[in-house]
């Protein structure tokens, strides 16, 4: 039965904590990524590091399922957080990496973080910028139709809100009469690759693009999970039931550079994790000695899965021509 | 007999009974014109967009993701180039994501010269189309076939881009639609919206029945013995009307329909290349890297030792437009009096 209304789970300890285990894990596992470049178990590696407080929130805020009941995901390619904190495995991420025949999002055929989970609606992720932006709409309206609490959620960097496809999405989802539960959101990391943002668009509050379409929005610190929890929570309370866009922007950091292109090393800006572990020690949620045996479980999780990975068949001429065409039943 | 756009129209308002049509969409697509050709008039599932060619394929693909059936309109294929790299995503999604995800969409487009159209309302996009991969490529030169291949584009269940040409929008028919009514002005009455006040107007659809052509099989459209002619679309009509002159001549010339670019029918292709020995390919579309290049190749590759003559392309100048001014036209599209003599220059040929 289609869902008439949304209730976000509660922000309790549990699921502080819960966020917590999962930063760690998407973390991890883009930190294992990391190291596989290095060591050439994988060549290219871009990811979300320095953008889990709010990737992970947003994961477990989704109203996960498969079909316009239930929410479409049009992610970039840095939405790891999100997609572990929606239950992936980190071994599959690593599978991506090195390219293998077992890569249960491309078969080794796109880069990594590059997710198509049908299951889940999530669609493949695009390596070209901001196209997304123009396709949300169309499950979003699919959506509208079916009726219930699913949205659209779309997400990208700052910079591509350059690209017309912004543009797109935003006026697509705003015909008179004729509004779309679309969920922008703007992952502001203030750098598209080598160019700072503010030497190239006006905007630092690019949320306010949708002032002229008269679409609600936001800017939030996407550095803190439990401000963007609450900031997503009520953005999709209000996309779900009153049917419209809204846009969300979280200011987050890029923690190790744009991709391996660009030696992804460590940059001196905020780290989320560090700064989430003191307000859980803080409030007596937890102790340096636990939250160390988080990571210190994802790393052991992380080191097992590469050791199998590494040991996966690779694709060979017989894949190169499977799934140029659907020979099934039409129908998704 | 119904034009290639009624053809077209009454395929569409097939395939929303019957083939899960949920979206027909573009720009004018919707009440009150129903298309600038008028290929979507009194579609119950038509509706106008933003004036925005990327966000219109975005949202095709989107309607596909969501489970939905579209067919969204480019007005005119003048129009679709900001579009690539969506009509790449479209194409890539099945591949990309190894089989997780299929878009079942269609995008048609009306394409080519022939109506004064000048630099913007001229141009061809069939050699860019066939290289964008995972679609199948369509081109009908008559309004049955345009029908049929429409009803095939609309049950696949992958990226389908159905090409019109502009300049046979009013071609009527040879042969009835299957349904169609036999008066032509029963047909008028029934399906064309009037000219003026539309708003107390609505269709009164005639029982078509389900009729494809299949992807990948061409047409003879005349048999002959001394020359092959492959063409498609526009193009095919002219070289229909040369072969019949010629062959009143005493020169035998066979003529291909393609219908399906990409798949195309090379197995029609390569028998009739055996029998005769010589090809002429020919399109409206610039010659350089021209989609007839990838069909000689291929002949080249199948057929050299039955070749009696290099295989001809006949194709548009490699300018950059069609201009205004007939003397442009004529002299930059093939014509029926260029095609007569590239079939009589290829005849005279000797190895
Ligand atoms: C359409 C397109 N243009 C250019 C690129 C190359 N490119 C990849 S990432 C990137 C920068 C994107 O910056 P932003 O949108 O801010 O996202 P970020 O990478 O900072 O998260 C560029 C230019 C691309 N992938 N697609």
């Amino acid at each position: 039965m289609t869902a008439t209304r949304w209730t976000p789970p509660t922000l309790d300890e549990a699921t502080k904590l819960r966020i917590h285990d999962l930063m760690v894990k998407a973390r991890t596992t883009e930190e294992m990524q990391i190291r596989m470049m290095r060591t050439g178990h994988g060549y290219f590696w871009i990811g979300a590091p320095g953008e889990e407080a709010f990737g992970v929130p947003l994961g477990l805020l989704v109203h996960k399922g498969h079909g316009p009941a239930y929410d479409y995901l049009h992610l970039h390619y840095r939405s790891s957080p999100t997609v572990l904190a929606m239950g992936s495995e980190p071994i599959d991420a690593l599978r991506q990496m090195r390219g293998t025949l077992t890569d249960p999002y491309s078969k080794g055929r796109n880069f990594v973080n590059h997710f198509a989970i049908k299951p889940w609606n999530i669609v493949p992720v695009t390596p070209t910028i901001e196209t997304q932006y123009a396709v949300a709409p169309g499950t979003a309206l699919m959506q509208r139709r079916h009726g219930g609490v699913g949205i659209s959620i779309v997400t990208g960097g700052d910079a591509g809100t350059a690209e017309g496809d912004f543009y797109s999405g935003m006026n697509w989802s705003t015909r008179p009469g004729q509004e779309l539960p679309v969920l922008f959101c703007i992952a502001h990391n203030t750098w598209g690759i080598s160019t700072p943002s503010a030497t190239v668009q006006n905007f630092r509050e690019l949320n306010k693009r949708g002032d002229g379409f008269g679409i609600k929005n936001v800017c939030i610190d996407g550095n803190d999970p439990i401000v963007a929890w609450h900031a997503i929570a009520e953005a999709m309370d209000y996309v779900r039931h009153e049917r419209k866009p809204f846009i969300l922007q979280a200011n987050v950091s890029r923690l190790y550079g744009h991709s391996s292109s660009s030696g992804a090393h460590m940059h001196d800006e905020e780290d989320c994790l560090p700064r989430y572990e003191a307000r859980l020690i803080q409030e007596n949620l937890s102790t340096a000695a636990e939250l160390k045996a988080v990571w210190d479980r994802w790393h052991d999780v992380l080191h097992d899965a590469l050791q199998q990975v590494e040991k996966e068949p690779m694709p060979d001429q017989s894949h190169v021509l499977q799934h140029v065409y659907y020979r099934g039943q039409a129908g998704n | 007999m119904a034009n290639m756009a009624q053809a077209i129209r009454l395929a569409l308002h097939y395939g929303e009974e019957h083939l899960g049509v949920t979206d027909i969409f573009g720009e004018d697509v919707g009440a009150p014109l129903g298309g600038v050709f008028t290929c979507t008039q009194g579609l119950k599932t038509a509706w106008n967009t933003p004036l925005d060619e990327r966000g219109l394929i975005g949202m095709a693909l989107g309607i596909a993701y969501g489970g939905g059936k579209p067919v969204a309109e480019i007005q005119f294929c003048d129009y679709i180039f900001n579009c690539i790299d969506l009509l790449k995503l479209c194409g890539n999604a099945h591949w990309s994501s190894a089989g997780e995800y299929h878009v079942p969409l269609v995008v048609m487009t009306p394409v080519g010269a022939g109506i004064h159209g000048s630099m913007y309302h001229s141009h061809s996009f069939e050699s860019m189309a066939t290289h964008i991969q995972g679609w199948t490529v369509v081109m009908p030169s008559n309004a049955k076939d345009a029908y049929g291949l429409m009803l095939s584009a609309i049950a696949d269940p992958n990226p389908v881009l159905f090409m019109a040409p502009k300049g046979l929008m009013r071609a009527k028919g040879e042969e009835l639609i299957p349904g169609e009514p036999a008066d032509e002005r029963a047909l008028h009455h029934a399906i064309d919206a009037p000219v003026g006040d539309r708003t107390g107007w609505a269709p009164h659809w005639p029982p078509v029945e389900d009729y494809r052509v299949p992807f990948g099989k061409a047409r003879l459209a005349r048999q002959g013995s001394a020359v092959t002619v492959v063409s498609y679309g526009r193009a095919l009509t002219m070289c229909t009307h040369v072969a019949d002159d010629l062959t009143k001549q005493g020169l035998s010339v066979e003529v291909i329909d393609l219908r399906t670019l990409y798949p195309f029918d090379e197995q029609a292709v390569f028998a009739s290349v055996k029998k005769t020995g010589r090809l002429l390919v020919v399109n409206e579309d610039t010659e350089v890297t021209n989609f007839g290049e990838h069909v000689m190749r291929k002949v080249v590759d199948h057929c050299f030792y039955d070749l009696l003559a290099p295989p001809r392309l006949l194709a548009g100048l490699d300018v950059p437009g069609v201009g205004l001014a007939w003397g442009y036209e004529k002299h930059s599209i093939p014509q029926p009096d260029g095609i007569a003599a590239a079939i009589r220059e290829l005849a005279a040929q000797q190895p």
